[in-house]
């Protein structure tokens, strides 16, 4: 069976360890809640000291509006473990980010958000930032095959782990599917504090 | 075959497979604060959901807390909201938590250690990627989201994969002046921030059963800093040794059984890494970032490299862009630049070892004129400690600041900020874009390094005495 999974237009954004620090910066992480972090996306690239756009920054450029997808380089996501970086690009309105690699913590982040990491080696990569000179061009993404595919008939096809692909697909509520080991999870105490009851 | 020391604990924590290739792995212990939590708990209330085990978790107020008093206000009104709900948080759930009237407060990755709240073969999660600190006691401890924090609250358990397995020897003796945080800077800077993304790291080698407890929590803390997904080394008689009069160490017979226990908590003489590399210590010198990121590092000799002498043209870019930001040229020598701030802190570098390191480049001088100096120790012990050795009064007597435990400078989520421009030389982790204050120019160096640039008004070479 193939549906689409996503579909929409890709933000390039040409840069290599772009980290969690300069997704969303600190002055952000002091809200309790899980929503409103749509404006502080990129906040330090985004908008100059005075608080104004920055017209050179891509999210601002008109032909960049309304994309679904964001595209990056190398080891995107690296730093702090705040999971405010997957809230604030998904709020803003990306559900897909595609690059040649993803630091840890972050994909774990974005899988428990929706979010699907699409990986590609360098040369796709580069074929991608190429093809984001006609920004009005829309990709679509079968996540059962494993394809992102252009309008102009351009597609890559990308690998990812087959628990993560589920996920993405079921939606799943991931606290609930381990709850249900709770027996497990009771029989695995019960040993520990018997081998190792200084625990 | 045997097993690597991250597979041995991998294994112990087996709960159930889940489904394609994806394990649930037990928490032995859940390190929680004040800025990754609040979300967690709203999750968990949403659904009607209780903590497992209360018991398991320890709270800490660090990360925006003021520095300089103790009120939760102190740091302004956002942070006051959130230093609140930690506290309702742990109240409603009957979960421990230090907060800023407790005497041993402090920066978790800190006080976890220090209460021996960490201890050998479990495995620990916080929200905060320098968890991988407590790997230096052969935890396998990493650093996860707030869902994660949620899953961890709920279920004591985390979904995990297999990480791959990366083994670092690191022999030789290291050079005076040499330490433990320069050792971790070459490591990053020889092998990328990506260097390590998929692998758990372990570190072995004489230089790591020569070092400190201290020193391998630097060195853990920074693996993150590789990408790694936690830092590693197996406990030996320097572990046992710190830990056995820690508070929450196991006692009597127990401590017996459980040093017999982490005796086994090593990688087998014929465990198979999927990687490894092997680096002399006794040729590193004290290191010095020069660009926004840690991987942007050289010997403090050095001068800071031209962009073009790179191999690939991204990193050529990269550090164009990053010279730019912290105003530098190439060619240029670090040592005799002028820095604005001394930032002396963070879970990196604010232990009692750490303090004293930069105390003793004091021998009696003052920091700089125009220069502003700030020693935040790691918690309420260290601060203590270091006060009854007289350590924060030589601080305090050569004009540096002397303040209460905290992340503070580190991160810049209190009030303790650099300014656009300024020049500052830290002991903490991070030198990316803005992460001290926007505009702000973070230079990664050691305790000493540190200490001597705010005594010299400048960056200082430490291993030629010229300081
Ligand atoms: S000291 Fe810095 S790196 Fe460490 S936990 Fe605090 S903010 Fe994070």
């Amino acid at each position: 069976m193939s549906t689409i999974f996503a579909s929409g237009r890709i933000c390039p954004l040409d840069k290599n360890n772009v980290d969690t620090d300069q997704i969303i910066p600190k002055q952000f992480l002091t809200s309790i809640e899980r929503h409103g972090f749509a404006d502080a996306l990129f906040f330090d690239w985004r908008y100059l000291a005075d608080g104004r756009p920055n017209p050179d920054f891509v999210l601002n450029q008109p032909r960049h509006q309304g994309c679904s997808m964001l595209l990056s380089r190398r080891n995107f996501g690296c730093g702090s473990s705040r999971e405010h970086a997957p809230w604030a690009i998904k709020q803003y309105g990306f559900g897909v980010i595609i690059a040649e690699s993803f630091a840890d913590i972050f994909a774990s982040n974005s899988l428990n958000n929706g979010i699907l990491l699409i990986r590609l080696d360098a040369d796709a990569i580069e074929t991608l930032f190429q093809h984001s000179r006609k920004p009005e061009l829309v990709w679509s993404i079968d996540l059962e095959q494993q394809l992102l595919c252009c309008e102009d008939g351009v597609r890559f096809s990308f690998d990812i782990d087959a628990d993560a692909k589920q996920r993405l697909l079921l939606g799943l509520d991931f606290i609930g599917c381990s709850e249900q080991l709770t027996p497990q999870i009771d029989l695995y105490e019960q040993n520990r504090s018997q081998q190792l009851p200084w625990l | 075959m045997g097993l690597t020391l991250y597979q041995k604990i991998y294994q112990s924590h087996l709960v159930a497979p889940l489904n394609a290739g994806t394990d649930l792995l037990y928490i032995d212990r859940h390190f929680i604060h004040e800025v990754t939590s609040p979300q967690a708990f709203a999750g968990l209330r949403q659904a009607k959901r209780a903590v497992r085990k209360p018991e398991l978790t320890l709270a800490v107020m660090d990360h925006n807390v003021s520095t300089q008093r103790r009120t939760l206000d102190a740091a302004g009104e956002t942070s006051r909201i959130q230093l609140e709900a930690l506290a309702h948080n742990c109240d409603e759930q009957g979960i421990t938590l230090l907060d800023l009237t407790h005497p041993d407060q402090g920066i978790v990755h800190v006080v976890g250690p220090e209460l021996g709240y960490t201890l050998p073969g479990m495995t620990i999660v916080c929200g905060d990627s320098h968890t991988s600190t407590h790997g230096a006691f052969g935890a396998l401890a990493f650093g996860i989201g707030t869902s994660e924090v949620e899953h961890v609250l709920a279920t004591q358990t985390l979904p995990q994969q297999p990480a791959k397995t990366l083994k670092i020897q690191l022999d030789g003796p290291l050079a005076p002046w040499v330490s433990a945080k320069d050792i971790a800077l070459a490591v990053i800077g020889q092998l990328g921030t990506a260097g390590g993304t998929g692998y758990v790291a372990e570190f072995c080698g004489s230089a790591i059963e020569a070092m400190s407890m201290e020193g391998r929590m630097t060195l853990c803390n920074m693996s993150i800093e590789l990408g790694a997904k936690a830092g590693l080394i197996a406990p030996d008689d320097t572990t046992f040794a710190y830990l056995q009069d820690k508070p929450n160490a196991p006692k009597g017979e127990q401590w017996q059984q459980a040093v017999a226990y982490w005796r086994t908590l090593h990688s087998d003489q014929d465990a198979v890494f999927d990687r490894e590399i092997q680096i002399n210590t006794d040729s590193i010198k004290p290191q010095i970032s020069w660009g926004t990121t840690p991987e942007q590092v050289i010997a403090i000799d050095q001068p800071v490299p031209a962009p073009d002498s790179f191999a690939d043209s991204a990193k050529q870019e990269a550090a164009q862009r990053a010279q730019n930001y912290m105003g530098l040229q190439p060619g240029q020598q670090l040592g005799g630049t002028a820095v604005d701030v001394v930032f002396i802190g963070s879970c990196t570098n604010s232990r009692l070892e750490d303090l004293r390191a930069a105390a003793a480049m004091i021998k009696g001088r003052k920091v700089a004129a125009g220069v502003r100096a700030l020693v935040v120790p790691g918690s309420g012990r260290v601060k203590r400690q270091a006060e009854a050795e007289g350590l924060a009064q030589q601080f305090i007597a050569a004009g540096f600041e002397w303040r209460e435990p905290g992340c503070s400078m580190c991160l810049g989520m209190n009030d303790d900020r650099l300014l656009a421009g300024q020049r500052c030389a830290a002991t903490s982790n991070r030198n990316f874009e803005g992460r001290q204050g926007r505009g702000g120019r973070t230079h990664l160096v050691s305790p000493a390094m540190a200490a001597a640039a705010a005594i010299a008004g400048h960056f200082v070479d430490i291993s030629r005495g010229d300081c």
